[in-house]
């Protein structure tokens, strides 16, 4: 384990002692947070967030273990150090919550999304459509004779580029799943 | 060792199984086979209660006086969202409560079905956790699980809304076992930071312990623990409005109360201090102040069991997690197995500047006149209960803080307030808990008319049980703290903040029943205790004082621990535009 993940309640594992300069500097993490897959308590991490005013810039939910009915929430936040390491003790706090990690900070990670996009138009703006996408790896999952509709993943950044370039080609919806990550290697 | 019994039974059989003797209800259609199961068995006691926010403080008031997890018992709808401010009140404190609420039958939950409330989303912000139980079997298990929650790590207030065709139906009930719950938060703090700790109470030249509600929750060996480190180092001590009772006060560490209305020689330690250990206290907004101006000269040490309260509001230098007695016990072992060392040269100069603060007498008050002054009848009130073993519940004010500077606390668990949350009407059933858990006991309830009459209606709970509770009502006809502000920061405009219409409280107490005392002047007033102190039965004790009396020493707000008002000065302008949006 390294020696910056931090369990519930740990203290000589803390990210306390490692940033003793608090800034005010806007960060992005990305925390992943395993819990027990019980009613409501998704509502309790959500209510968290918004009864504390902590930032949600996305999040995602399923159940990965469904022997222990364990769910890895993944939630991009933002917001100073102070603050975010409020939100990993205050996400602690929380009965079912089993871990907290925060990516960010503990190491190399992945991050990945998918997202669809519907790009509707006919002629020279059809064609140029299609080949960007095939440009960024993105599948043709549907398409009619004036619609496209195109699946993509990658990181969000990849995705925000593509969202980009689709617009002025006739992009009329967007559904996004937010934001899945693991730590790389072990 | 399982056995099949009724979802109701297995409630009562879980309550009994966890040592549970006391609970404050109300019945309610929801709750009715409970009811019935709790109406054939004599193991536990039912306090039926007037309101269900009494029966959450009354259960509050029992928690805090004996360290046990109080119980309720109420209905679905509108005897959950009742419940609502006494779970608040809970969690705010951290005050360990099993709060049990009746539900529609399952098949009904989101129908609109009479009396039914979405109880769980409700109570899911003012509870540590909480559970619907939808299935019989799973009862018992919850039930047990609620009781290591709220009593585990933090304590709070965790609440199982059950449905009634859970509580009919027949299921599995499991007895309690070593807890299985993957919930259990560590108790030993990190002894390398213990030993910071130890290093820098070794060199410190002007330290002080900063105390709070965390040591009392510990157990009453975490304040042995304290009283033993304090008096080993010569450290002064001062203590947060939950902490009272922690050290005692007849200690001559004791600095007494700090915070915005805390005494002179607490705050300035506080701001002056080289040194801070905060013991279970959390920083709350009532003891910093402005926190960019907070004790800035300190190198600061947090014990605190729940990792969220670390850098929530000031950041510390030797952040330790754990509970207080645990961690008392490790810090103890290792300074003197280090030769139990302090600086005493630098530690005479600190105590000499401590007493020189001490001397401003900052509590000084002149009783002169035919109007009783708030702070004499609670100095009065103080010398004639210190010898008994007192149990003292406040309201939520002015009286407040005066209870808390002019009454002397000498151990934990005596002493019930409304600190978080800052609940009006919170005294009085407390107070109702307290005398159930202690019925030998002086129960003194502290209160503002004001706060008082918000929960009243329990006055037929103190009679029906027979609870000889004092209620010591400082009755100045005014809303006082809300009056003060007014004064401070609105032109003195007092807005809505007077009592009008005002009962005849000894008539009131006559009409329940109970034993009613006027007192308006200073010359009758120790008479007039005594008879409420030798009277077998609920008083309420009507003790009429002046009316614009104001609440000193005071840190205004935007100001700093070592700006404080003091009685006697000119309240005009002292609090600025940035200070007056504080609250």
């Amino acid at each position: 384990m390294s020696p910056l993940k931090i369990k519930k309640g740990s203290t000589s594992h803390s990210a306390y002692n490692l940033r003793p300069n608090f800034s005010d500097v806007i960060e992005r993490h990305t925390l992943a947070v395993l819990v027990e897959n019980e009613p409501g308590v998704l509502a309790r991490v959500i209510g968290l967030f918004s009864g504390r005013g902590y930032n949600i810039d996305s999040l995602t939910v399923a159940e990965v273990d469904h022997t222990g009915h364990l769910s890895r929430i993944t939630i991009v936040t933002s917001g100073t150090p102070q603050v975010i390491e409020q939100i990993k003790a205050q996400l602690g706090r929380i009965v079912p919550v089993h871990e907290v990690h925060d990516l960010t900070v503990e190491g190399p990670s992945v991050e990945r999304e998918l997202a669809m996009f519907k790009v509707t138009g006919t002629g020279d703006k059809r064609v140029e459509a299609l080949r960007l996408a095939d440009i960024f790896r993105a599948n043709v999952v549907d398409s009619t004779l004036e619609t496209f509709v195109f699946e993509i993943t990658g990181a969000p950044d990849k995705i925000d580029a593509f969202a980009e370039l689709m617009r002025p080609l006739g992009l009329t919806d967007v559904a996004r799943t937010g934001v899945a990550a693991l730590p790389r290697g072990n | 060792m399982t056995r099949k019994m009724t979802g109701a039974k297995m409630i009562v059989q879980a309550l009994i199984d966890q040592g549970v003797d006391t609970i404050f209800g109300y019945p309610g259609g929801a709750v009715l086979p409970i009811y019935d199961e709790v109406f054939q068995q004599n193991s536990i006691k039912h306090v039926l209660v007037r309101h269900e926010q009494g029966a959450v403080h009354a259960a509050e008031g029992y928690a805090r006086s004996t360290g046990k997890p109080g119980v309720v018992l109420v209905t679905s709808g509108p005897g959950a969202t009742n419940a609502v401010t006494g779970l608040t009140d809970a969690l705010m404190d951290s005050i360990p409560l099993v709060v049990l609420t009746g539900q529609v039958p399952t098949f009904m939950i989101g129908s609109d079905a009479f009396q039914e409330a979405d109880t769980v989303g409700i109570t899911r912000p003012c509870t540590k956790h909480n559970w619907l139980v939808k299935e019989t079997d799973k009862l018992s298990g919850v039930l047990h699980e609620a009781f290591h929650v709220a009593t585990s790590g933090r304590p709070g207030p965790v609440l199982i809304d059950i449905p009634k065709d859970v509580q009919f139906a027949t299921g599995t009930y499991t007895p309690k076992k070593p807890s299985v719950s993957h919930y259990q938060p560590p108790v030993k703090g990190d002894m390398d930071a213990i030993i910071e700790l130890v290093e820098a109470i070794e060199t410190a030249k002007r330290p002080v312990f900063y105390t709070g509600g965390g040591v009392i929750n510990s157990g009453p060996a975490a304040s042995q623990l304290l009283r033993e480190l304090v008096e080993a180092t010569g450290f002064p001590i001062t203590s947060t409005l939950m902490g009272l009772g922690c050290y005692p006060a007849s200690g001559d560490k004791w600095l007494g109360m700090l915070g915005m209305h805390g005494l002179y020689q607490a705050n300035m330690a506080m701001h002056d201090c080289d040194l801070m250990i905060n013991v279970g206290a959390r920083f709350d907004d009532r003891i910093t102040g402005v926190v960019d101006m907070f004790s800035p000269k300190s190198k600061k040490a947090h014990i605190d069991i729940d990792p969220s309260s670390i850098n929530k509001i000031i950041r510390v230098d030797i952040p330790i997690i754990g509970d207080v007695g645990h961690v008392l016990e490790d810090l103890l072992k290792v300074w003197k197995s280090r030769g139990r060392k302090t600086n005493s040269e630098a530690m005479a100069k600190w105590w000499k500047k401590i007493d020189a603060w001490r001397s401003i007498d900052c509590l000084k008050f002149e009783q002169k006149g035919k109007i009783i002054k708030p702070q004499y009848a609670l100095s009065r009130l103080e010398a004639l209960t210190k010898k008994y073993d007192r149990y003292i519940c406040t309201e939520v004010g002015q009286h407040q803080m005066w209870a808390a500077q002019y009454l002397d606390f000498e151990a934990p668990n005596r002493w019930m307030t409304s600190g978080g949350l800052g609940t009006m009407g919170y005294g009085f059933p407390a107070s109702i808990g307290v005398q159930m858990a202690h019925p030998d006991a002086l129960v003194i309830n502290v209160a503002g008319e004001a706060s008082w009459l918000m929960n009243m209606q329990e006055m037929g709970t103190a009679m029906q049980y027979g609870l000889p509770v004092k209620q010591f009502i400082l009755n100045n006809e005014r809303l006082g703290m809300v009056r003060q502000w007014q004064e401070l920061l609105h032109g003195e405009r007092y807005s809505q903040s007077w009592s009008e219409s005002l009962p005849d409280f000894v008539k009131l107490a006559e009409a329940f029943g109970a034993k009613g005392i006027l007192c308006s002047d200073p010359d009758d007033l120790d008479d007039a205790i005594m008879e409420m102190l030798t009277y077998d039965g609920p008083v309420i004790f009507d003790c009429l004082v002046e009316k614009h009396e104001n609440c000193f020493p005071m840190i205004p707000s935007g100001k700093a621990h070592n700006d404080m008002m003091l009685a006697g000065v000119d309240t005009q302008g002292v609090i600025d535009a940035k200070g007056s949006v504080l609250v």
